[in-house]
């Protein structure tokens, strides 16, 4: 297990080292910000200063050299728009994203969990219907549109439920339910169709005919065992999650990290942009990590290699 | 139907074996499996709707999708006070008819999705089969790029890129392809990785078969019918893509019509006109929904054994 670890974790390095490559090259393409940072009357020699101070006249190498060291030092540069650090503006969004995947996430267990334990129990039925509707509706609707018809319904409609903005419980209501529903889809399914598999197996005919009740049967030797895959896709969600946000905190105005990046992208703020991408992967990389050990762990017919 | 043996548990994608088939005769067969399946002509009788609503735009739409009309501006679909037949779904803020916007949008969602998985499916397929093929240090070169933009969200990646990049259709195109190679490669790759190991490419080497021709005509053949299930899957993932950047002005430009497009605009009259903002991402979804259908249809019928566990 050790050397499984040792190897996932040497496997780090070059994926950030990749990954710091393709936005350095991004932002190589985006060429030098200056002329859309100056005032449009700056003079040419205002415009070279400027392009000094700011390692533009540089060529490519030295550029990229001055990126990693800066990189190492946890430097992305400061923000255009805010004139401060981009990696403090970013690491400061953070918490109301990770804020609102909690919320998604409990809300998308505590639909799909029951949803699919019940539809593999009583499959063709009405609710099984119900359920394999859902898990499909929720992969067919865009996310931003599910938020948009929230607030179309919750909030102009019925208004019970703020439109947008943080403050109170219920400003989180409506963004949480928008993820979460997303989630939730991609999980019933995997409970149902891994509940069906199980309570096929012989131990639970086993246990049903030393006359356990069935609702024992289902939760205490079908469900617990069904658990590896769940957790691992709900994890892999969890990521996907952090990717996900994006437009659903800029439609609720959600002070996260995806408003902050869709602000940055629209100011062509660079530095934020960098430092959101670095951060985003980090974690992505971080969980998906976790997610391939515990998987491992939790379920010991699969051999580290 | 769902008693798959304890490996399928895994959320990777399982390696499987198919021969060569008599081309005709899968044709027939195919054709049967579909009209079995309810789902299966749902989805097909909704992706060739949506096509032929594409491709014939100019003669089935009422009106043309940019003509600006003062007098009728927020006009609510028919059914509702002040609505009339002749523009049935409404119109929106600046009196354009939406039913002719919406028929008119679904060229960008199908050009969008149908070109990004081709433009996808050919870098990750050949990435794929040379990872899976050669091995070694190729292969980890590989891995680790598949990797790195498995770490940047699709939405991320699009989004950045076209910051920098100038937006357009062709952009648009390529960087949503771009986001999609690493599916294909890991797919092709792992099915390589069984297949380099059969006799008859054992014996293609033996006698002497370039590389080249072992792996585009022994062993791409034989990965092909989960590329195209795959592809058929991710269209849907792409059109949803398409419009979520569209929506947020990072893709197609006004005024070229796209579904997403609509949905920004329509979201600023969200209190007054609940039309603008409902009718695309119902078009949206219904669209979705019939290419899941089809792609669910094929891969039941393609590749049986992994009925129900790969999503």
């Amino acid at each position: 297990m050790w050397k499984y670890l040792a190897k996932r974790l040497l496997q780090i390095p070059p994926v950030l080292f990749i990954v710091t490559i393709m936005i350095f090259v991004l932002v190589y393409i985006a060429g030098d910000p200056v002329a859309t940072m100056l005032p449009a009357d700056a003079s040419p020699e205002e415009i070279a200063q400027f392009r000094h101070a700011l390692g533009f006249d540089q060529p490519f190498y030295v550029q990229f050299g001055n990126y990693i060291l800066d990189l190492f030092r946890g430097d992305f540069g400061e923000s255009y728009q805010y004139g401060t650090s981009a990696l403090g503006l970013v690491l400061e969004r953070l918490p109301a994203t990770l804020e609102l995947a909690t919320a998604s996430m409990i809300i998308a267990i505590l639909i799909a969990i029951p949803l699919g334990i019940i539809s593999a129990v009583k499959p063709n039925t009405v609710i099984d219907f119900f359920a394999t509707s859902f898990s499909v509706l929720g992969k067919a609707i865009p996310n931003f549109w599910l938020g948009i018809m929230l607030i179309l319904v919750f909030s102009v409609t019925l208004k019970v439920l703020p439109v947008s903005g943080t403050g109170s419980y219920s400003h989180i209501v409506l963004p949480a339910i928008t993820l979460g529903t997303a989630m939730s889809a991609e999980i019933t399914r995997l409970v149902r169709s891994s509940m069906l598999e199980i309570l096929h197996q012989d131990y639970i005919r086993t246990a049903r005919s030393k006359g356990l009740k069935y609702s024992a049967v289902v939760i205490k030797h079908a469900f617990k065992n069904s658990l590896v895959p769940v957790i691992t896709i709900t994890f892999l969600q969890a990521a996907a999650l952090v990717g996900g946000s994006l437009i659903t905190e800029m439609i609720f105005a959600w002070p996260g990290l995806g408003q902050l990046i869709i602000q940055a992208v629209y100011a062509k703020d660079l530095p934020i942009i960098q430092a959101a991408v670095f951060v985003t992967a980090s974690m992505i990389i971080f969980i998906n990590i976790l997610t391939d050990i515990m998987y491992r762990v939790l379920d010991p017919r699969i051999k580290f290699n | 139907m769902e008693l798959n043996n304890q490996a399928e548990l895994s959320p990777y994608p399982v390696e499987s074996s198919r021969q060569k088939e008599n081309m005709s005769k899968k044709f027939l067969v195919l054709l049967k499996k579909l009209l079995t399946s309810k789902t299966g002509v749902v989805g097909l009788l909704i992706v060739l709707t949506v096509c032929l609503m594409a491709l014939l735009a100019p003669i089935i739409a009422p009106y043309d999708p940019n003509k600006i009309d003062t007098a009728n501006m927020l006009k609510p679909p028919f059914w509702l006070v002040n609505g009339d037949l002749s523009h049935i779904l409404g119109t929106d803020n600046l009196g354009r008819d939406i039913l002719s916007r919406l028929i008119y949008g679904s060229r960008i969602s199908i050009i969008v999705g149908i070109l990004s998985v081709v433009v996808g499916g050919l870098i990750g397929v050949v990435f794929g089969l040379i990872a899976g093929y050669y091995g070694g240090i190729v292969d980890s070169i590989i891995m680790r790029l598949v990797d790195s933009f498995l770490a940047i969200p699709t939405t991320l990646f699009c989004i950045v890129f076209l910051t920098v990049l100038n937006p357009g259709l062709f952009t648009l195109i390529f960087v949503i392809g771009i986001t999609n190679w690493v599916m294909y490669a890991s797919l092709v790759r792992s099915e390589t990785l069984s297949i380099k190991e059969r006799e008859y490419v054992k014996a293609a080497k033996t006698i002497g078969v370039s590389n080249f021709n072992i792996i585009f005509r022994h062993i791409l053949p034989n990965v092909f019918s989960s590329i195209i299930v795959i592809s058929t899957l991710s269209i849907a993932g792409t059109i949803i893509t398409e419009s979520s950047l569209s929506f947020l002005g990072l893709g197609i430009q006004p005024p070229a019509i796209s579904w997403g497009i609509m949905l920004s605009e329509g979201r600023e009259h969200l209190a007054t006109s609940w039309w603008l903002s409902t009718f695309p991402g119902v078009a949206i979804s219904i669209t979705v929904l019939g290419i899941i259908f089809l792609g669910e249809w094929l891969r039941d019928v393609l590749d049986p054994r992994s009925r129900g566990t790969k999503s």
